[in-house]
């Protein structure tokens, strides 16, 4: 009797049990869901214009059917090449402070900084620009542009980095230290090492981010429909090309607005596949 | 068995190699050493002379400063944030801890080892061995390195065990290789002093025994300090022995200090026996 109720209380639990991981699997099954209608309907819709002309030929003008975007590539490629170089020193030299040297007030301002900036909506990076650099300074340019990515980029490159320092364990500092290496020497030559990977992945994930980013452009670089290689000129880029295909009202442009969806997510899936590629190299090589 | 007979057994019987190394230098004397972590004073009023040519074993319950003590001899405790030591630490004669004193230099002449074997991850065991010198001194020929690397991987017994993958990542070896690699690394740059802070805590018996030969073999050219939890440890491979331990306070004190026979058969002090008889019991 008493051993019934007990084996009774055994299956309820089984129940429960195999209910709650149904449920939990149900959910995750929606998130793989979601990707592949996009996936699929991007590829659906986009892949039918993706001709040589797209690559290598600017819009035309409005209401023709053919032309590419061609200048937008270009303008996406050399914003994001400008912007990494002035966020990359900035964001991990930011995290090599935090993490390797920082302690006290000036450390603990920088670390609130950097996760204000995280926080702050990409439009309102672009406003900023837009006042102080645009209005004064620049005029709508690559080079606004790019400074806006690269605002944008710095704080998820610091805080990325910063989490993955954290991670290299104290005792490999220590084996360094005790050796007679000054601090820098250590950071640079042996926690930078040990974790390169990870920051390069950091790296990649900020670049991925700007690479998508349409609202701080709209008020910097503004776009163009010409080719452009002068980054003190209006340049286009592959987020305001989309959305400028997008919000037309013709068929073809539609199409065009998806299969340029299409070659922003394989150029970031390239990059990022570069630096999987390069790391895992770079790790056989040295073991 | 009686316990102390026991460690009897495992005494060496006394050493000359101490007297035969009388006047040499690389010789240690703390005074009134304090160290401390941000407020929390770990260690206080520390008296010891370490002698050349001798291992000295520090030992006490866990807790007590050995880490604490053992890092204030080559200014790795200040590493940590907050903390810092006051009193004197002399190395043949000069403080160590006089203001405008380098500790990077310092520890370069004071090698450490630690409890858990940290090879560099990301170098080879070649390169571990060279780290030192690759880090801190002007470069050499390969030929240097190749001699380096392959008197100290001797002198650590672990050259027949690895010469056939000096290429392959530190981190390859097995834990007792590994703790011999770093003692490999730590005296490839010559140190003087060598510190070891319960460098067999994380090996098995074998391994353990092994390390101890070696700190045998390596106390002519090095003085050398260990920690250990390991009573049998001290009794077996020191030659002095130093006993700390914590007040009330958790405050941790010198208890006494002398040649390893003594403290072990004969000590002054009760809490002294009873730690090392508690130990075994
Ligand atoms: N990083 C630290 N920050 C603050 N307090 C510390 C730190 N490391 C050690 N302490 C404190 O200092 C005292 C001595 O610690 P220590 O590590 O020197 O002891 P130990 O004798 O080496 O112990 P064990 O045998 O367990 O290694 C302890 O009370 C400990 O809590
Ligand atoms: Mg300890």
């Amino acid at each position: 009797m008493h051993e019934q109720a007990e084996t009774r209380r055994f299956a309820r639990r089984r129940a429960s049990n195999l209910m709650s991981l149904l449920f939990v699997v149900l959910l995750a099954s929606l998130s793989v869901a979601i990707l592949l209608v996009i996936v699929g309907h991007i590829f659906a819709n986009g892949l039918s214009s993706l001709t040589l002309d797209f690559f290598t030929k600017i819009p035309k003008p409005y209401g023709e059917d053919g032309g590419g975007i061609a200048q937008a590539i270009v303008g996406t490629i050399e914003m994001l090449l400008l912007a990494g170089l002035m966020a990359i020193p900035v964001g991990v030299a930011t995290a090599i402070y935090l993490v390797e040297f920082g302690s006290g007030r000036f450390a603990k301002t920088v670390g609130f900084a950097i996760e204000l900036l995280a926080e702050l909506p990409s439009i309102v990076v672009g406003v900023f620009v837009w006042a102080l650099l645009v209005r004064n300074v620049t005029g709508y340019s690559g080079i606004a542009g790019s400074t806006a990515l690269a605002i944008i980029m710095i704080p998820i490159i610091a805080r990325s980095v910063e989490e993955i320092l954290k991670l290299v364990p104290n005792g490999l500092r220590e084996a360094a230290l005790a050796l007679g290496t000054p601090r820098w020497k250590v950071v640079l030559f042996v926690v930078v090492p040990t974790v390169l990977p990870g920051i390069l992945t950091g790296i990649m994930l900020s670049l991925a981010r700007a690479a998508g980013e349409t609202a701080p452009l709209l008020l910097t670089s503004l776009g163009n429909n010409f080719f452009n290689f002068n980054l003190q000129k209006p340049m286009a880029a592959m987020p305001l090309q989309i959305y400028n295909y997008a919000v037309s009202p013709y068929d073809d442009w539609h199409r065009k607005a998806w299969a340029s969806t299409l070659v922003l997510i394989a150029i970031v899936a390239i990059m990022s596949g570069a630096v999987k590629f390069l790391t895992r190299r770079w790790k056989h090589e040295s073991n | 068995m009686n316990p102390i007979r026991s460690f009897a057994d495992l005494i060496p019987d006394a050493v000359p190699a101490a007297e035969s190394r009388q006047g040499a230098e690389r010789s240690i004397a703390i005074r009134g050493l304090a160290a401390y972590y941000g407020k929390h004073k770990a260690i206080e009023g520390i008296d010891l002379d370490i002698g050349p040519g001798v291992i000295t074993a520090i030992i006490g319950p866990s807790g007590c400063g050995k880490s604490t003590l053992i890092r204030c001899i080559n200014r790795m405790h200040e590493v940590i944030a907050g903390a810092y030591a006051t009193g004197s630490v002399t190395l043949d004669g000069t403080d160590i801890y006089t203001p405008g004193s380098d500790p990077v230099q310092i520890r370069r002449r004071i090698g450490m080892v630690f409890q858990k074997p940290n090879p560099f991850p990301t170098r080879t065991v070649y390169e571990n061995v060279i780290a030192g010198l690759r880090l801190n001194l002007p470069r050499k020929s390969k030929a240097d390195y190749d001699e380096v690397v392959e008197r100290s991987l001797r002198s650590v017994a672990l050259w027949d065990e690895v010469k056939d993958k000096l290429h392959d990542a530190g981190t390859a070896l097995s834990g007792g290789q590994q703790q011999r690699l770093c003692i490999a690394r730590a005296i490839a740059i010559k140190p003087e002093v060598l510190l070891l802070d319960e460098p067999c805590s994380a090996l098995d018996p074998t391994a353990t025994l092994k390390i101890e030969d070696l700190l045998f073999s390596l106390k002519i050219d090095y003085t050398i300090v260990i920690v250990t939890h390991n009573m049998q440890q001290a009794a077996r491979a020191s030659d002095r022995t130093a006993f700390l331990m914590a007040d009330e306070n958790h405050v941790g004190h010198l208890v006494e200090a002398g040649p390893t026979r003594e403290i072990f058969l004969k000590p002054k002090d009760s809490r002294t026996e009873d730690y090392i008889s508690g130990r075994l019991g």
